[in-house]
């Protein structure tokens, strides 16, 4: 019988199997930010076990409150800063060099295929685009991962979901409609399957449409499979991953088609056994938003069009890539957001919002009235940056639309950042058909 | 061990995410004590009173996949110091569920048609669970009506019960 890439991974990193189906697997990565780690550095010192298993292979960043907005979220900061620098940690991004920690991990070449990482953060299944298993876990599997980089899973099934587009012309082309994006076909899957439709479960993304996404793309696919439940989102690794990742991996490889033959060895068997296999086709999808307090209540733009909105959000780990701004500035360009509307971008990393000012994408997004952030997560999980009052909307492109999820009392649609950057010129839920060539 | 006896609150309503539990504005508490008046402060549920229903309980029985959501380990820390550590349940999300278990307390599952079973029979009743490890049993109490409900769990989560969490079995077997 053959492997799927989650079950090839864990073959690859076993360390024990203390009872039943539980299996104890060695990281590759730590990822930590400054909302969930310094409750796992306190208990740590308090236990005497003030040490970290390798610095090298831990990565922090302050991304969720960042600059501090008062005196709890300083410590918070404070407390990983001197951590970092205490065992040695030199992958560490404080203010000027931090960004959404899903964005600027992948970014630094952190990712690699094959890999086994945890963060204390559930949208760590991001990270399954590279081909990794990625899992988010809380404070004490966190803390676990840090002193010995072990963690213990149930070994899981893969849900198998093969997207295509029946209205192809070659039938493999693996082009998405126009205006849908690969936010759209995630909402799409989450409203098909539910948010247990996952749970406990791998999600592998395969077929024409993913073959032909690039990682941002694959980003935004795999980031939202915990919505559904999943403990990662995977695709396989492929020569769009060995093209990304080349400029961290060139010294390691004699030549690209080399590195995509090592990375081969995590893409699945043919005969792999999957728990179910979803086959997706998109012909005929539409851009998608959610209208409830759950990501699987999705319906298409055309039923929700016309939805009073108070705020616009383009950013977070799901849609604060490059592509994601350039797409958003493509309908904006040359015009205004409404009056009645706020309209926030904030750029996932330096990196991002430096290219997005060299390519004037920024200038833009300004010309439109949209204030831009500088790269936090703070609006998504109302935290900062973009906390809504008792009765506001908000059109967002992050991941969750749960209630007070951006504010206490305010309502969240999730959509594309295509579909945001239409209803913020309209000032209601729009379809972006219309400002699309 | 933790205490898995006390006074049941039924939350009716599958789907329950860790944001409704412990909104993220509290996240910035460094105590986990600090998280307790805003125990389920966001919770969307028809006649839910946050003042009144929590005080005095010790045991929660909710639906479907319980924690979904965030990976905040907050969400069990604000039952926990508001003395709940047990949640019955007919499924939860994995990273809720292995939170429970890795801080010592119980994230346990029954059978759907049992569960229906315990809330036609109990949600509007003031209802006690006595917690039997030895036998896996839950016991059901409200006045003189009594339903012993069985239950299982894997040997590995009893050792993390038994152990009170993650971090020391971790370290002294790996």
């Amino acid at each position: 019988m053959g492997k799927t890439v989650a079950e090839k991974i864990f073959d690859a990193h076993h360390v024990d199997c203390p009872s039943g189906d539980i299996h104890v697997i060695s990281l590759d990565a730590v990822f930590c930010h400054e909302i969930t780690t310094p409750i796992a550095i306190t208990d740590l010192m308090e236990r005497g076990k003030d040490r970290v298993f390798d610095p090298s292979k831990i990565k922090a960043v302050i991304d969720h409150v960042t600059p501090a907005k008062d005196s709890k979220t300083a410590m918070q900061g404070k407390i990983l800063r001197d951590w970092a620098i205490r065992h040695g940690i030199k992958d560490f991004f404080d203010i000027g060099r931090n960004g959404v920690c899903h964005a600027i991990f992948p970014e630094k070449g952190f990712v690699r295929p094959g890999f086994t990482i945890i963060m204390g953060d559930s949208h760590t299944c991001t990270h399954g685009a590279f081909g990794a298993f990625a899992a988010g876990v809380g404070t004490t599997d966190l803390e676990v991962g840090i002193l010995k980089g072990v963690c213990a899973f149930k070994k899981p099934e893969s849900i198998k979901v093969n997207i295509f587009n029946s209205a192809n012309n070659p039938p493999n082309s693996g082009n998405l409609p126009k205006g849908v994006y690969a936010k759209d076909v995630i909402l799409s899957l989450i409203g098909q399957i539910g948010v247990n439709g996952a749970t406990n479960k791998v999600v592998e993304f395969c077929g024409p449409v993913v073959d032909k996404m690039s990682m941002d793309e694959r980003m935004t696919l795999c980031n939202m499979a915990v919505e559904a439940g999943a403990t990662s989102g995977i695709c396989a690794p492929d020569m769009v991953t060995v093209e990304y990742l080349w400029q961290f991996i060139k010294d390691e490889y004699t030549s690209k088609e080399a590195a995509l033959q090592s990375f081969s060895k995590f893409r699945p068997d043919n005969d792999a056994n999957y728990f179910k296999i979803i086959d997706m086709d998109i012909s005929s999808l539409q851009p998608q938003v959610t209208f409830g307090y759950k990501p699987d209540q999705v319906k298409p733009v055309s039923q929700m069009e016309g939805t009073r909105i108070d705020q616009v959000y383009i950013g977070s780990c799901t849609n604060g890539r490059l592509e994601d701004l350039e797409i958003a500035a493509s309908i904006l360009q040359g015009k205004k957001i409404a009056d009645s509307v706020r309209g926030i971008v904030s750029p996932a990393t330096p990196d991002i919002y430096s290219k997005a000012l060299d390519k004037g994408i920024i200038k833009i997004f300004m010309d439109a009235g949209f204030c831009v952030t500088n790269p936090t997560c703070g609006a998504c999980l109302g935290m900062s940056n973009g906390v809504l009052a008792d009765g506001e909307v908000c059109a967002s492109t992050t991941n969750r639309n749960f209630n007070g999820r951006m504010g206490k009392g305010g309502m969240v649609h999730l959509m594309s950042p295509a579909t945001a950057a239409a209803s913020a010129i309209k000032g209601y839920i729009a379809n972006s058909d219309i400002y699309l060539l | 061990m933790k205490n898995f006896n006390g006074k049941v609150l039924f939350l009716d309503r599958s789907d329950i995410n860790t944001d409704e539990i412990i909104p993220a504005k509290y996240l910035t508490e460094i105590s986990k004590e600090a998280l307790k008046p805003y125990l389920l402060e966001d919770i969307v549920l028809q006649g839910f009173n946050q003042a009144k229903d929590i005080k005095g309980k010790s045991v929660v029985v909710t639906r479907d996949n319980f924690g979904c959501g965030s990976s905040r380990e907050h969400a069990p820390w604000a039952f926990e110091v508001n003395g709940i550590n047990l949640v019955i349940a007919s499924g939860f999300a994995r990273i809720f569920r292995q939170n429970m278990f890795n801080c010592g307390m119980m994230a346990v599952e029954i059978d759907k048609a049992l569960l229906d079973r315990i809330f036609n029979l109990f949600a509007d009743k003031d209802t006690a669970v006595e917690t039997d490890m030895d036998k896996m049993t839950f016991k059901f109490i409200a006045d003189d009506l009594i339903e012993i409900v069985p239950f299982t769990i894997s040997e590995y989560d009893f050792s993390l019960v038994k152990a009170g969490g993650w971090v020391d079995y971790a370290d002294k077997n790996y």
